[in-house]
């Protein structure tokens, strides 16, 4: 189902933003202008350019990941999104809303309301117990101690913290203390999530085990979201859209299965180089048209002279509507004497895959059995097959 | 760096210096070592001559302002005795008041429920061992008849400590959240802790007459710096990450002071207030010179008697008070931060 361009509601969108740290910005935009690097300026105007023209727009519902290397700008685009960092120049819109000229109320209303944050090092008030920590958003924005503890609990529950309630959020681990940073942001039900590296603090297993989570749970929530790593795998499970940034910059901007199969520059592909394809393949990328298409209805024998013909490796079957029936190799038909015994192979071999699932479990499966895969839409309309040939094809590219 | 410097790589200029002086290294670390020698032998000789020669504008000071000085600040605390001499009489009176009342209070609980109250507060605030200490340390106390003195240091104490908390924490917190008040009360509070204690009684006899509100005023002045410093080192320690966050959820600077900043920083509030708590104890000895009552007054009269066997009991009921008052609000500090 594709969207209208107008039905698109762009929920954030930046306007060429620049921050510059420092106590003369309009020096180094000068500078800037003048075409010195980023380091010239740092040395000889003792100004950082964290944000060089960053322009890009998040969709409602979207996950858009930020990814770059240490320093490249990632945390202080995050916190220009809700002006914990004010911005030098450019402009952010959050339903249409500039964010850069609201007034100190209205900014302390869209902070309550529109956006929460999580932070790498969970920012947990230690002098309070879980609950008390989870409720703080609430007891912000004014609520009665009974609802706040109503909607905190039900936050709570959904991050699996059910029975924490009472304890120190020192007596967490870091795992459960992110839990509890990411119910405190869900808890005022913002209708963006801004995450700056949530679980790099944590350890390999308990990040995969957060990000997978992450994944589930925002299929549930459904929240705009800007999420801010250094780690391209997992970039790819929680990204719909991905921005890779170097100096500040934006360098490249798309799907993570765009960044990883066309890297705009080295620097890129050397970031991506790390991930392994089938993260991001879907079984549409790597299917091929099938050496034969056969139409069920025809007999045994055509089928057979047709397959010598072609000198088919496989063929796969389909009703008169186009809807698969299966892949079979043609040494399987060579043996097959009747209509039965075709159907009976047909009817083991029905395992089909969606368009858009990834590749892995096809990865599996093609190990074990030369039989290719066939490829269907959501109506089951055969779109192609994949063969060992083809997923050998793709991963070696 | 000048142009043609530039052009000589570092390696090169080393080459061109060592050819130029010998080693010139060695000649450096030389002079260094002979410098301090030079200067002090320098001063001694010059010293020697001068007062050999016997040469007076060098021996004393040529100008003294001393006389002008004090006098202008004599006349600057009498006119502030004059001018203000209502307002001051009204603190004093209120003081007064509540002092007494409260001292009142204090001697007449008798002594087995102060003593099983403190039990109580030691053991729910601190641990059972310090609340069974308190308690031995108060019936040492009571054994020498230093009961009711030691209740009139603590009603005072307590009427200093609140009045330094009263002043202290706000301005501690004004200091944290504005580095120019930050600046400007540093040499104030430096002033504080250095200037010797005595030096306090005098403008407080002056301004609220011999008695207790003097001693009062010279324990808050005395005992108000390390509460300050602590509030505004506390709330300034406070993780700005933490900050951060509350700040993201929107929270007003209000809401960040007393939600966020103030909890954070309460240990070392706390400890601040402990240190409050020792000076004003150290400090009552001095105050019983301008008319306190309490165990300090008992030292003094004991010392001005020549007997000092009741001198060192009374100093030391003032020390095992002290131990006490410590240890509760340790062990309060100490769980608190766990
Ligand atoms: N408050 C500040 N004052 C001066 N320079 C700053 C400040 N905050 C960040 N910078 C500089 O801005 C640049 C971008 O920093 P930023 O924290 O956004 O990087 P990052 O991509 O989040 O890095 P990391 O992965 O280490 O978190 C860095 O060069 C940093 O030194
Ligand atoms: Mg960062």
């Amino acid at each position: 189902m594709t969207v209208e361009p107008e039905q698109i509601s762009h929920q954030i969108v930046v306007d060429r933003l620049w921050k510059v740290f420092g106590n003369n910005p309009s020096s180094a935009l000068e500078a800037e202008n003048a075409g010195k690097s980023r380091a010239e300026i740092q040395s000889e105007f003792d100004q950082v350019v964290a944000l060089r023209d960053v322009s890009f727009h998040v969709e409602k519902g979207e996950t858009f990941v930020v990814m770059g290397l240490s320093g490249s700008g990632k945390s202080t685009l995050v916190r220009c999104l809700s002006r914990l960092i004010e911005t030098t120049s450019g402009h952010i819109y959050v339903d249409l809303e500039d964010v850069t000229s609201l007034d100190d109320k209205s900014l302390r209303e869209f902070r309550r309301s529109k956006v929460s944050m999580v932070f790498q090092n969970f920012g947990l008030l230690p002098h309070r117990n879980v609950m008390d920590n989870a409720c703080y958003g609430l007891e912000i924005k004014g609520l009665s101690r009974t609802e706040r503890y109503e909607r905190a609990q039900r936050m709570l529950d959904l991050v699996g913290l059910n029975g924490w309630e009472t304890s120190k959020v020192s007596q967490l681990s870091g795992g459960m203390q992110q839990r509890v940073g990411l119910a405190r942001a869900l808890a005022v039900e913002p209708e963006i999530l801004l995450l700056d590296e949530p679980f790099s603090g944590l350890d390999p297993l308990i990040r995969r085990q957060m990000r997978s989570e992450l994944a589930v749970l925002q299929k549930e929530i459904q929240k705009t979201m800007v999420f801010i790593t250094h780690d391209l795998d997992e970039a790819v499970t929680v990204g719909d859209r991905i921005a890779i940034m170097r100096d500040g910059e934006i360098i490249q901007m798309g799907t993570p299965e765009e960044i990883i199969l066309n890297p705009v520059d080295d620097f890129v592909a050397e970031f991506t180089e790390d991930v392994s394809k089938d993260r991001v393949l879907n079984a549409s990328s790597i299917s091929v048209t099938p050496d034969l298409i056969w139409s069920y209805s025809h007999d045994l024998n055509s089928l057979k002279n047709k397959m010598d013909e072609v000198k088919a490796g496989h063929i796969a079957f389909v009703n008169e509507s186009g809807a698969s029936l299966g892949v079979l190799t043609g040494s399987d038909v060579e043996h097959i004497a009747s209509m039965e015994e075709l159907d009976r192979m047909l009817g083991e071999s029905t395992d089909t895959m969606m368009y858009s699932s990834n590749v892995k479990p096809a990865i599996s499966k093609l190990a074990n059995s030369s039989t290719p895969i066939p490829v269907v839409d959501s109506d089951n309309n055969l779109l192609g097959v994949i063969t060992q040939a083809s997923i050998l094809n793709a991963l070696s590219e | 760096m000048s142009a043609p410097d530039r052009e000589i790589s570092a390696p090169d200029r080393e080459i061109i210096n060592s050819e130029k002086g010998a080693s010139p290294r060695i000649n450096q670390s030389l002079k260094k070592f002979y410098f301090p020698f030079v200067v002090i032998l320098g001063a001694i000789v010059l010293s020697l001559m001068i007062h050999g020669s016997g040469f007076e504008l060098a021996l004393d000071f040529p100008v003294d302002v001393s006389n002008e000085m004090e006098g202008a600040l004599d006349d600057s605390v009498d006119w502030i005795v004059i001018t203000f001499g209502d307002f001051f009489d009204a603190i004093s009176d209120s003081i007064k008041v509540v002092l007494g009342k409260l001292r009142d209070l204090l001697i007449w609980i008798p002594w087995p429920i102060m003593m099983s109250l403190v039990f109580i507060i030691g053991w729910k605030v601190a641990s059972l061992k310090i609340a069974i200490m308190s308690v031995v340390g108060m019936t040492i106390l009571a054994l020498v008849n230093l009961w009711e003195p030691t209740m009139v240091t603590v009603a005072i104490m307590i009427v200093a400590v609140f009045l330094s908390i009263v002043i202290g924490v706000p301005v501690g917190v004004l200091a944290a959240r504005s580095d120019s008040v930050d600046t400007g009360i540093r040499p104030v509070l430096d002033t504080m802790q250095t200037m010797p204690s005595f030096v306090y009684l005098v403008p407080g006899i002056m301004l609220f007459g011999l008695g207790n509100v003097a001693a009062i005023f010279a324990t808050v002045l005395y005992a108000l710096p390390p509460c300050i410093r602590l509030t505004n080192l506390g709330i300034r320690q406070v993780d700005p990450s933490v900050v951060e966050a509350g700040t993201s959820f929107g929270s007003s600077n209000m809401q960040l002071l007393f939600k966020i900043q103030i909890p954070m920083a309460i240990p070392t509030i706390m400890a601040g207030i402990n240190q409050t708590v020792m000076m004003a104890l150290a400090m009552s000895t001095i105050a019983a010179m301008v008319g306190a009552g309490g165990l300090g007054i008992e030292v003094l009269r004991a010392m001005g008697q020549l007997r000092e066997g009741e001198a060192i009991i009374a100093g030391c009921a003032i020390v095992i008070l002290a131990i006490i008052i410590d240890r509760i609000s340790q062990g309060y500090i100490e769980n608190r931060t766990q």
